[in-house]
């Protein structure tokens, strides 16, 4: 499959589709950068269909290595009956594309999916009602097989009835879409588009995409982060062939050069004197640190009864405090872009999960116009969030803009481990009441959360050269999943929101959403302990009844496992592997995707080792578009989240990040995978729902929860090591 | 001073002009010879995302200085098999799907082919081994081991 050369195909003959777009539209913001519709409520603005009846998707949302795109062309080609070989996808362009927000919160489907059906069962039903009128026929006899309508007095193509020209159409979201009878494409498991040419080198990533005339560009990163660049001695790299130019503004410092191995050894061997600065905390006391962070904002995110009086007096009380690490993206391919400046227009290319953000904040960098800047992206190695993609686009068009000339930017690996915003320090210290019976009668939980939502994270490059930003920070929508799906008789969740945050953060992976239902589902499993309760029987008592769907999730993962009902821990806790297993539910932010785990876990006693030998699954997202996809996105959640949950940790000083490559920040290898086993529910006359993050929300608890089981020792700080591990088995 | 290295890649003779010895050969095989299978992932022989074959056996293009490469046989996943002619891992990893981002998939297949022509049938535990040193972010583990155990059944 070529979807790849395809769109590049398609940048190519940009010109032409202009043409065929623009006749009889007029000139729509004339003074924007736009080469077609763009507006939401336009079916121009996601289909057009060439003269040869090619069919072309535009999407806001990207593929970040998901497979997203393929679902996108299975919705397409399901509302307008052609074969999905017809269709071809651009996303992420913001001269050709919606603006449908970034790719995050497991939203692509659910959201631009949606929007792409409307849109596709719009344009079916005006294409049935042209031919109609061309075949003599009602619309309701005709026939559609792969793009040509049939009935009445012959037949007629798509491309014969608009071929060429723009749709003239606003979106109907009432348009008929397909019934599940009906469906052909969607709800079934189809080859991703993508995967062939990845398989044969020959897909273009943006780490591959390459202008004429263009140099390589490589940021020079203070070596502490609020250091500034004092002098730079440009001297220094005079020896190494092919240096253009060194670019230094405030603590911005980047190379350019012929070459891209000239750019590596120059902006290693540059010599620049740094300003000294400690302004990190101390990582041995970060959590103290967390909680004397001033609070900027208290954010009530559910309160039902008089929780702290039922909790007071209460048979018994419990707490604890639960606490996740500071993450890295740490991305496989380091973050890179390529940026070109002509005719006093901008035009970068990278893997930004959210290109039309990245176009203002490029525009406010660079004190341009916004409608001066374009931005197109290519697919990267695989995001989890707002990672470094954003920040080298900036470096990309700093350098560029020196130079006068295309500039391609690849960070190395330590400035992708050191720079790309952090996943926040996440802790949440729980309370609850329970009555003789062990039924919880009141639960509090609070949360301290660094302030903001899900806005833009501000560019590197504008804070380290001083330049124009928003100056916030966004750590993507944290509050969620705070609040339980469980029918408490007293409940009150509240999130503390902190001012600040040792590093820039923002969204990785199930965002605050994994570390709220991590800690409340441990905490949960501690009540169900104390009242001696089978975790999976005391969970389902909580459920409330107008909800089948949750229930249904826990009683299949719990019947996938083969789930013997008893208390935990387990009572035969002898020899030195111990096992046990653990369970968590998760109704995703209380409104969509309902997900339930139990892990299988091994733990010896004496090294502190944990194994998760086995990891069920039950998942229920709605209607599926295409079923193997949402279980790889499935399995793809499971292990990123074990990996975070057993191994991973940001490492500092009091000057940067200490945790530079795959050997000081350690991710979860093949040997230590376990097997993983999935039961897909499929709800076809359901909308569809996000399945690229829920999963992940219920990982680390289902982890602890099985460690506690084997050993009666709880684990409340992420990642569980075997030192902590350890530590708790010494203390149990 | 510019040297030249002239090696063999994917069955075709080259000539590189390097103006420094110590360029690691992964940047000669994406910007001289336009190989697009091997990727920069580290640059310090920890990811495997620009795994090659150099004389027969899987190598880490990143770790190897250009001129080391004079006179040797280098094979990239461009040149590994075809869309008609795919190498028999290259169909696996298609017939599992496994593949997410596929930074990563250029090393997996490389690594998994290099085991399979030494160990043709290779165990679960040794699939997870041979790879223990390849990382993915997005993943794909258990597909992965599925394809090259499918590829290694034939």
């Amino acid at each position: 499959m070529n979807a790849i050369t395809s769109r590049r195909g398609l940048l190519k003959a940009g010109g032409a589709l202009t043409v065929a777009f623009t006749v009889g539209l007029g000139p729509k913001g004339a003074a924007a950068w736009t080469e077609k519709p763009v507006a939401g409520d336009e079916v121009a603005a996601f289909l057009s269909i060439d003269a040869q009846g090619g069919v072309t998707v535009f999407v806001g949302k990207v593929d970040l290595g998901t497979g997203v795109r393929t679902g996108f062309m299975q919705i397409a080609a399901e509302e307008l009956d052609l074969a999905m070989s017809r269709i071809r996808v651009v996303e992420g362009d913001t001269a050709l594309t919606p603006d449908q927000g970034p790719t995050y919160g497991s939203l692509s489907i659910q959201n631009a999916g949606v929007a792409l059906r409307a849109a596709s069962a719009t344009a079916r039903r005006e294409l049935l009602n042209m031919a109609a009128s061309r075949l003599g026929a009602p619309a309701a006899s005709l026939r559609v097989e792969d793009g040509v309508v049939s009935g009445g007095s012959g037949r007629v193509s798509y491309a014969e009835l608009v071929g060429g020209r723009a749709f003239d159409l606003k979106v109907d979201t009432n348009a008929p879409i397909k019934p599940p009878e009906a469906r052909r494409i969607v709800g079934r498991t189809v080859p991703r588009v993508d995967i062939p040419a990845k398989v044969f080198g020959r897909f273009e990533y943006v780490h591959d995409f390459k202008l004429p005339n263009m140099l390589h560009g490589r940021p020079v990163r203070p070596p502490a982060m609020g250091a500034t660049a004092e002098a730079v001695d440009e001297a220094s790299i005079r020896h190494i062939p092919g240096v253009v130019r060194v670019v230094h503004q405030g603590a911005f410092v980047g190379v350019v050069a012929e070459t891209e191995w000239a750019a590596v050894r120059a902006a290693r061997d540059l010599r620049v004197r740094w300003s000294s600065w400690a302004g990190l905390p101390d990582q041995a006391r970060l959590w103290e640190h967390v909680r004397a962070t001033p609070v900027a904002q208290v954010q009530v995110t559910s309160n039902r009864g008089d929780a702290a009086g039922a909790i007071q007096g209460a048979a018994r009380r419990i707490s604890a405090s639960y606490d996740f690490a500071i993450h890295s993206h740490a991305s496989m391919g380091p973050s890179c872009a390529v940026a070109e400046f002509r005719d006093g227009r901008l035009t970068t290319w990278s893997a930004s999960q959210a290109t039309h953000n990245l176009r203002k904040q490029l525009a406010m960098m660079l004190a341009m116009p916004v409608e001066q800047v374009r931005c197109v992206y290519l697919e990267g190695a695989g995001c989890y969030g707002r990672n470094g993609h954003e920040d080298a686009a900036a470096d990309a068009a700093l350098l560029a803009r020196a130079v006068g000339r295309p500039v391609r930017v690849q960070w190395m690996r330590a400035d992708e481990h050191v720079w790309d915003p952090k996943g926040p320090p996440h802790l949440v210290d729980l309370r609850a009441g329970l009555d003789a019976q062990g039924n919880i009668v009141g639960w509090e939980a609070e949360a301290f959360i660094p302030k903001g939502a899900g806005g833009n994270v501000d560019l590197t490059a504008a804070e380290l050269g001083g330049l124009p930003r928003e100056n916030q920070i966004h750590p993507g929508n944290i509050i969620h999943n705070l609040a339980l799906p469980y029918t408490f008789p007293a409940v009150k969740t509240t999130c503390h929101r902190l001012d600040t945050t040792p590093f820039r953060p923002s969204w990785i992976r199930t965002p605050g959403r994994m570390q709220n239902t991590y800690a409340n589902e441990a905490f949960l499993d501690e009540c169900a302990a104390a009242a001696g309760a089978d975790p999976v029987a005391y969970r389902l008592r909580l459920m409330p009844a107008d909800d089948p769907r949750g229930r249904e999730v826990l009683e299949r993962v719990a019947r996938l496992a083969n789930w013997q009902a008893r208390p935990s821990p387990q009572r035969e806790r002898s020899g030195e592997i111990l096992r046990g297993r653990g369970v968590t539910y998760c109704k995703y932010e209380l409104v969509r995707t309902y997900v339930a785990a139990v892990a299988e876990v091994e733990v010896n006693r004496r090294t502190g080792d944990i194994r998760v030998t086995r990891f069920f699954c039950a998942h229920d997202c709605g209607q599926m578009i295409n079923p193997d996809g949402v279980k790889s996105q499935v399995e793809g959640n499971i292990i990123h989240t074990l990996s975070r949950t057993l191994k991973e940790e940001l490492t500092f000083d009091r000057g940067t990040v200490t945790s530079r490559d795959w050997g000081s920040y350690q991710v979860i290898t093949f040997p230590e995978v376990p097997e993983i086993v999935i039961d897909l529910i499929d709800r076809p006359t359901e909308r569809p729902w996000g399945a690229g993050e829920p999963a992940a929300a219920i990982v680390p608890s289902a982890v602890t929860n099985a460690i506690f089981d084997a050993t009666g020792a709880r684990l409340r700080s992420v990642p569980f090591t075997a030192a902590k591990m350890r530590a708790a088995l010494q203390g149990a | 001073m510019t040297q030249t290295v002239a090696m063999t890649v994917n069955g075709r003779a080259v000539t590189v002009t390097v103006d420094d010895p110590q360029m690691p050969l992964l940047y000669a095989l994406r910007n001289d010879v336009g190989a697009g299978g091997p990727h920069y992932g580290c640059g310090l022989g920890q990811c495997g995302a620009c795994t090659i074959h150099l004389n027969g056996e899987a190598a880490r293009s990143c770790q190897i200085p250009v001129a080391e490469a004079a006179g040797k046989t280098i094979v990239t996943l461009d040149g590994l098999g075809t869309p008609d002619r795919p190498h028999p891992v290259q169909a696996a990893f298609i017939a599992e799907q496994a593949v997410q981002c596929g930074y990563c998939a250029n090393g997996m297949i490389m690594e998994s082919a290099a085991l399979l022509a030494k160990n043709p049938r290779p165990t679960e535990a040794q699939v997870n081994e041979a790879l223990a040193n390849n990382i993915c972010r997005c993943g794909t583990h258990p597909r992965v081991v599925a394809a090259v155990l499918r590829a290694a059944r034939g």
